[in-house]
């Protein structure tokens, strides 16, 4: 792993530095105070949780797990407790190097202490008879303020570390894991009326039943991740499968998606429409196995009665994955992927702002690939060169902001060049099979495709 | 409503069984509440009532198709379970609690069925009679009485001991209900329903203790906070369901690939799917084999894609078993590429072996499915989109035909009892 920048080592010391003597005036201080049995059994609790949170790290809802004991030792252990409680993560079972389990460490009491002051600022207390409802606002607000410090300063890490702008680490990864945070953080609350003896007085052992239901949650949720991932490789294999009747579009779909993504990301688009949007990608051309494979195939020049059969696939690509209702956004993409902005594209010859955005997306992204990948009838382009054209198509076939997103966001971006990684697959001179294949005049993506098919008296605009 | 038809054969089926007795339950417990200081604390029994009412409104489908009320049941078993609500002693009855669950699950159900989204009456039966199980033991008996003084950890152990055997004679009722429906053997829907317990069950149950416990101390207010953490689980197998029903989806529309591209006949993979998913069912898989035999029947035919000239019809049946072996490794390598549907694709791999050789015993190497699949995809090759009962009678005698090697008679055996009980319903 790349030692971490001198940025980011200055910001664990100062992190550090807060913590540390923090945490040491309240060992001080609240020591004769704190309840050691509880204590030990929160620690414990935090440890495990912490641990199985650091091995799926990826998984936003085990981040939250610890969350649990956190916030139960407010009311149980009182806010000098609570600090102390946050050392025990230093304790964790985890692989992480050694400063990253300090800075965790360190920036968890720093939570803590923020925390236990709203708490006891806003009147929260030990658990007694008269306790509710008065005890549920100082813990929302201390719970509130335990995630947003959270949140926080592990932003700033990894800011400093991975220079990732702030923002775009707090809507990406903060963001997602605040519901769970949230969720696990009231558990904290059960936990303490359940354990305390001036609650329900079940003891430590209420413990195992807290955590039932989280850990059953965090086993749903997983499921839930694993069959998404299964999902999306069932998609991109059985695309692949379809591809393999089209010699043109070997990873086409795959690459496609990609760019639409980027395009997608680069004009700021909301990242549930862009994980609909890269669906839209992958299956936009799926509807060309109802083209026959002749015309797919065929080497000579289309007639107009075979271009309108090609024209047709993007309705048929609809009529097939209709039934998959999630897709929603989407099928518009599919749909009206060949549409132009002058209104001369097909099937429906929208124009403008008639096309949807999904659409305006896939059509450049489906462009530039088709120019950055070998062609019978012309070599690959460079992304450079492909770029170039999709701008003079700027404005008659494709949508401006959408060229010019591509452009800046493939500048930020390291682009597999096709040119390349393609002609190693089916370099005819590797492979003879594909030699002797029938060589098509023609792909219906190309933006000189659509150029000539289109009427002649509006080619002059 | 659907689950209140008595079979056609004129013997009464499980689902009526199941929600007649619900319904005499209901109507005497609501009879006995309702008279004159029948109803004991009327405030809280409003809210848990309120709160089940919510969680009958926000009612979702798990994975499998199953109907689950989560925080109507959790609220359910807390009410049944509740022995102190702020410190003073909670002395409701028995009926009591069947009747303000019965009363909060029609009052939170009536929105679904005015949006015409009714859940099968037997469902909400089930879980009324569960409840009622648990009040039976718990309160009826005593032993919340016995509880209510002792100390917190043996009250949480009695507590935890009554929602597993709930749980579990949730599970037994709805294994019931489903064997009869099904046609499928009982352990194996036992075994089937008690896995789908499990996880969301367990947290049910404990969510519902947990309540129960936790009322004591903080009153009214245990209901709000402890929904939330529910809601969250709730909300991931939600997502869980709802990719597994895309996943089902996508595999149904893209499996119409060999349709549109001239290979096999049309609806051919979805009616193979149908009937082998029957089979398998009558034939006592779980329900994980039931996904991947479901997966497996609607890709057999992806292989075909890679053929450049579809066979006539797409029907396999009459290709040559080499052919059809080749055909079934191609799609299978398709399947196998994916890297998460190892299962399905040794399915499809398998699917054109004869189940046992001459001279030799039966080839255990062949999974069920893949027999499944084989005997059912020759079957709708053979009858084809018509459906005539001739052609039905003529395809299976011609399956039994080939039992010796090629067909494996316990599913074809199978096969011709799903499609009697499919005649039957659509009758």
């Amino acid at each position: 792993m790349d030692p971490l920048p001198l940025r980011a080592r200055l910001y664990v010391i100062a992190v550090g530095a807060l913590a540390l003597p923090l945490l040491a005036f309240a060992i001080v201080r609240g020591w004769s105070s704190i309840s050691v049995v509880d204590l030990a059994f929160l620690a414990v609790l935090y440890v495990i949780s912490d641990s199985i949170g650091a091995k799926g790290s990826r998984d936003t809802v085990t981040i939250a797990l610890g969350s649990v004991s956190a916030m139960a030792a407010l009311p149980l252990l009182g806010g000098w407790g609570a600090i102390v409680l946050a050392c025990s993560t230093a304790f964790a079972n985890d692989s992480r190097p050694l400063v990253k389990r300090f800075f965790n460490t360190s920036q968890l009491v720093l939570a803590a202490a923020a925390s236990a002051l709203a708490f006891t600022l806003l009147g929260g207390k030990a658990i007694s008879d008269d306790s509710f409802p008065y005890l549920i606002l100082p813990f929302c607000v201390a719970l509130a303020v335990h995630c947003f410090v959270n949140g926080a300063l592990v932003s700033g890490i990894v800011h400093f570390a991975a220079d990732v702008p702030l923002r775009h680490v707090w809507h990406g990864t903060i963001a997602k894991s605040v519901s769970g945070y949230v969720g696990y953080g009231l558990f904290g609350l059960l936990l303490a009326v359940l354990w305390s003896p001036r609650g329900a007085a079940v003891g430590p052992a209420a413990a195992l039943l807290v955590l039932l239901p989280l850990f059953v949650a965090r086993w749903a949720y997983a499921q839930y991740a694993e069959q998404q991932d299964a999902y999306d490789r069932t998609v991109r294999t059985l695309i692949a499968a379809v591809e393999t009747k089209d010699l043109y579009t070997r990873g086409h779909s795959e690459r496609v998606a990609a760019a639409s993504v980027l395009i997608a990301r680069q004009i700021g688009m909301r990242e549930d429409r862009v994980a609909s949007l890269r669906y839209a990608g992958m299956l936009h051309d799926i509807g060309k196995l109802g083209v026959p494979t002749r015309v797919l195939q065929k080497t000579s020049k289309l007639t107009e009665a075979e271009y309108a059969a090609v024209k047709l696939h993007p309705v048929r690509g609809l009529e097939m994955i209709r039934e998959i209702e999630f897709l929603g956004e989407a099928f518009a993409g599919i749909m009206h992927h060949h549409e132009r902005l002058d209104g001369l594209g097909y099937p429906m010859g929208l124009r403008g702002a008639q096309i949807p955005e999904f659409a305006r997306a896939i059509a450049v992204a489906d462009a530039f690939d088709s120019m950055t990948t070998t062609r019978s009838y012309r070599g690959a382009r460079t992304a450079a060169q492909a770029l170039e054209e999709l701008r003079r198509c700027a404005g008659s076939q494709f949508d401006p902001s959408m060229v010019e997103a591509l452009v800046a966001a493939l500048a930020d971006t390291v682009w597999q060049d096709q040119s390349e990684a393609l002609f190693d697959q089916t370099a005819p001179e590797w492979d003879d099979a594909y030699e002797q294949l029938p060589r098509a005049q023609f792909d219906h993506d190309d933006p000189r495709a659509s150029e000539t098919h289109v009427p002649s008296q509006s080619s002059a605009q | 409503m659907t689950g209140l038809r008595a079979r056609p054969d004129g013997g009464l089926s499980g689902q009526f069984v199941v929600s007649a007795a619900a319904a005499l339950l209901a109507v005497i417990a609501v009879v006995v509440t309702a008279s004159p200081h029948g109803l004991i604390r009327a405030d809280v029994a409003f809210a848990f009532g309120a709160f089940i009412a919510l969680g009958e409104l926000a009612r979702i489908t798990l994975p499998g198709g199953r109907d689950a009320a989560p925080i109507a049941t959790a609220g359910a078993l807390a009410y049944a379970l509740l022995t102190q609500f702020e410190q003073q002693s909670m002395r409701h009855g028995a009926l009591q609690v069947v009747a303000v669950v019965a009363v909060a699950m029609l009052v939170g159900v009536t929105p679904h069925v005015v949006a015409g989204r009714a859940p099968s009456a037997d469902t909400l039966a089930r879980r009324l009679l569960a409840v009622g199980f648990a009040v039976g033991v718990f309160r009826a008996t005593g032993l919340g009485d016995l509880v209510r003084d002792s100390k917190g950890f043996v009250e949480a152990l009695v507590m935890v001991a009554i929602v597993a055997a709930t749980l579990a004679v949730d599970a037994i009722i709805a294994a019931a209900v489903r064997a009869g429906t099904d046609g499928a053997p009982f352990a194996a829907v036992l075994r089937n329903e008690a896995r789908a317990q499990v996880g969301i069950g367990s947290a049910i149950g404990a969510t519902g203790a947990l309540i129960a416990l936790a009322a004591s101390i903080m009153g009214i207010w245990a209901l709000p906070v402890f929904v939330i953490p529910l809601l969250l689980t709730q909300f991931s197998f939600r997502r869980y369901a709802a990719i597994r029903a895309t996943s089902l989806q996508t595999i149904r529309s893209l499996s119409r690939v060999t349709e549109l591209g001239g290979y096999t006949e049309s609806g051919h993979s979805r009616r193979v799917s149908e009937l082998s998913v029957a089979v398998g069912r009558e034939l006592g898989m779980s329900d994980a084999e039931l996904l991947d035999l479901e997966y497996a029947a609607l890709m057999h035919d992806i292989g075909q894609l890679s053929l450049t000239e579809p066979i006539p019809g797409g029907a396999t049946v009459v290709a040559a078993p080499a052919e059809q072996r080749r055909i079934a490794g191609l799609g299978a390598d398709v399947i196998r590429q994916t890297g998460v549907l190892d299962g399905v694709a040794t399915i499809v791999e398998r699917q054109a072996e004869p189940y046992r050789r001459a001279h030799q015993g039966d080839d255990l190497a062949v999974p069920l499915a893949s027999r499944i699949i084989k005997a059912v995809n020759a079957y709708d090759d053979l009858v084809g989109e018509s459906g005539s009962v001739e052609r039905q009678r003529d395809a299976l005698e011609r399956l039994r035909l080939g039992m010796a090697y090629e067909y494996d008679p316990r599913v074809v055996d199978s096969m011709a009892k799903a499609i009697e009980r499919s005649a039957r319903l659509t009758a």
